[in-house]
């Protein structure tokens, strides 16, 4: 399917291949066709992942770093699924069975804690000092 | 994202173009089309696209919208690897839940000049190179395993809403997954059990930060409120209801004059 003899004429005599030369036959496949595994999720988590850290770092409005948080926990949370499936699994590999599944459901739960008392803190600063730009609250400043 | 929008684009044209050679509908490859990873294709493309919808909307109700949507899709994506009662967990906590708790907050801080705070140009450029560095660390990771390049096997399991809730009283009636130390058997009792007491603290605590106060100084959101000017029918109707408020108000600064 793939040709790897350009590579191997770039890369010198019994040098490992990199390992990012792994995702060039995963690109290549057909996706409408091929099953699906984990590395697929693991993308996705990534994706999300880097959103939910852009979005707490780049967001000057207290809900869009909750969001941001939100994003993050849900990545995670997609690799944990991916881990604990076995539909996903390749050939011989172990999951991580029930455990991950249990431990999303953990995540998920403390998501809805955190933003419960991350949004009554918004609400107090708002509040207080009329905005939700985290760049006001430096009352702590010295 | 677009090493997911090029992935779409070639498939695309694999399918079309040998429909196209041999002209006549029947021979369209519809048998060799694994309609799971279609369906985990829409759902991931969906939550990624949502997701950097998220980050690159300035307007946070816009956000709030990508964001449930997003969400949503993620909880296809748990239906889709076998984890049915996740997946519905997610819908019903995460978008029916924590988001509308979310929504509620922006409705309530959602005064003009906070709808939109736009970060600056160079903000944005460095949360692009950040964010690609971070992307490129996360893959170039993902793709170093080789037990994860393979495509599944496709095992389906069985329903998980009974082993999982009797793990979580401690009691596991699951297989082990193959090849787990100590046989991977371990309830989630006692983690159970600290989840629902943190859960009990932080709606008390929660409760508590968001409690309406009695201030002796204006709040700035009142001072921001008086200097503009009151329509007469306000006036009006604050003047009818004052009676009941003066009583209330006594009341209540007899009961609250102890703190």
């Amino acid at each position: 399917m793939m040709d790897f003899s350009v590579a191997s004429s770039i890369l010198p005599q019994g040098l490992p291949m990199p390992a990012s030369f792994g995702m060039i036959p995963l690109f290549a496949a057909n996706p409408f066709t091929e099953p699906v595994g984990v590395i697929h999720y693991l993308i996705v988590g990534a994706v999300l992942f880097t959103a939910g850290i852009a979005c707490m770092t780049l967001k000057r409005n207290a809900l869009g770093i909750l969001m941001g948080i939100e994003l993050v926990l849900n990545g995670a949370n997609v690799n944990f699924v991916a881990f604990s499936s076995s539909y996903l699994r390749a050939e011989g590999a172990p999951t991580l069975g029930l455990d991950g599944q249990v431990i999303a459901l953990f995540v998920i739960l403390l998501a809805a804690a955190e933003a419960a008392v991350a949004l009554a803190i918004t609400l107090n600063f708002y509040n207080n000092h009329a905005t939700v730009d985290v760049d006001r609250a430096d009352d702590l400043k010295g | 994202m677009t090493g997911m929008l090029d992935m779409d684009i070639s498939s695309l044209t694999h399918v079309i173009v040998p429909a196209l050679a041999t002209t006549s509908l029947p021979t369209l490859p519809m048998a060799g089309i694994n309609w799971h990873s279609v369906l985990f294709l829409l759902f991931a493309g969906l939550a990624c696209g949502f997701a950097v919808g998220v980050v690159a909307a300035d307007n946070v109700v816009r956000m709030a919208l990508y964001l449930v949507f997003s969400l949503g899709a993620t909880a296809g994506l748990f239906f889709l690897a076998g984890a049915e009662f996740l997946g519905a967990m997610q819908l019903m906590i995460y978008v029916g839940g924590t988001l509308v708790l979310l929504v509620f907050g922006v409705m309530l801080t959602a005064q003009a000049p906070f709808v939109s705070i736009k970060p600056s140009s160079s903000d944005r450029t460095l949360a692009a190179v950040a964010g690609a560095s971070l992307l490129a660390l996360l893959l170039t990771a993902a793709f170093s395993v080789d037990a994860w390049m393979a495509p599944g096997v496709g095992v389906v399991s069985a329903p998980s809403a009974t082993p999982l809730g009797m793990a979580l009283i401690g009691v596991r009636v699951d297989t082990p997954p193959s090849g787990s130390p100590n046989g991977g058997h371990a309830g989630y009792m006692l983690p159970f059990e600290i989840v629902s007491v943190h859960l009990l603290v932080v709606l008390v605590g929660a409760a508590y930060l968001a409690r309406a106060k009695r201030r002796r100084t204006p709040r700035a959101i009142d001072a921001v409120a008086s200097a503009m000017p009151v329509e007469p029918a306000v006036v009006a109707t604050a003047a009818v209801t004052a009676p009941g408020r003066t009583t209330g108000g006594a009341k209540s600064a007899l009961v609250g004059g102890g703190r």
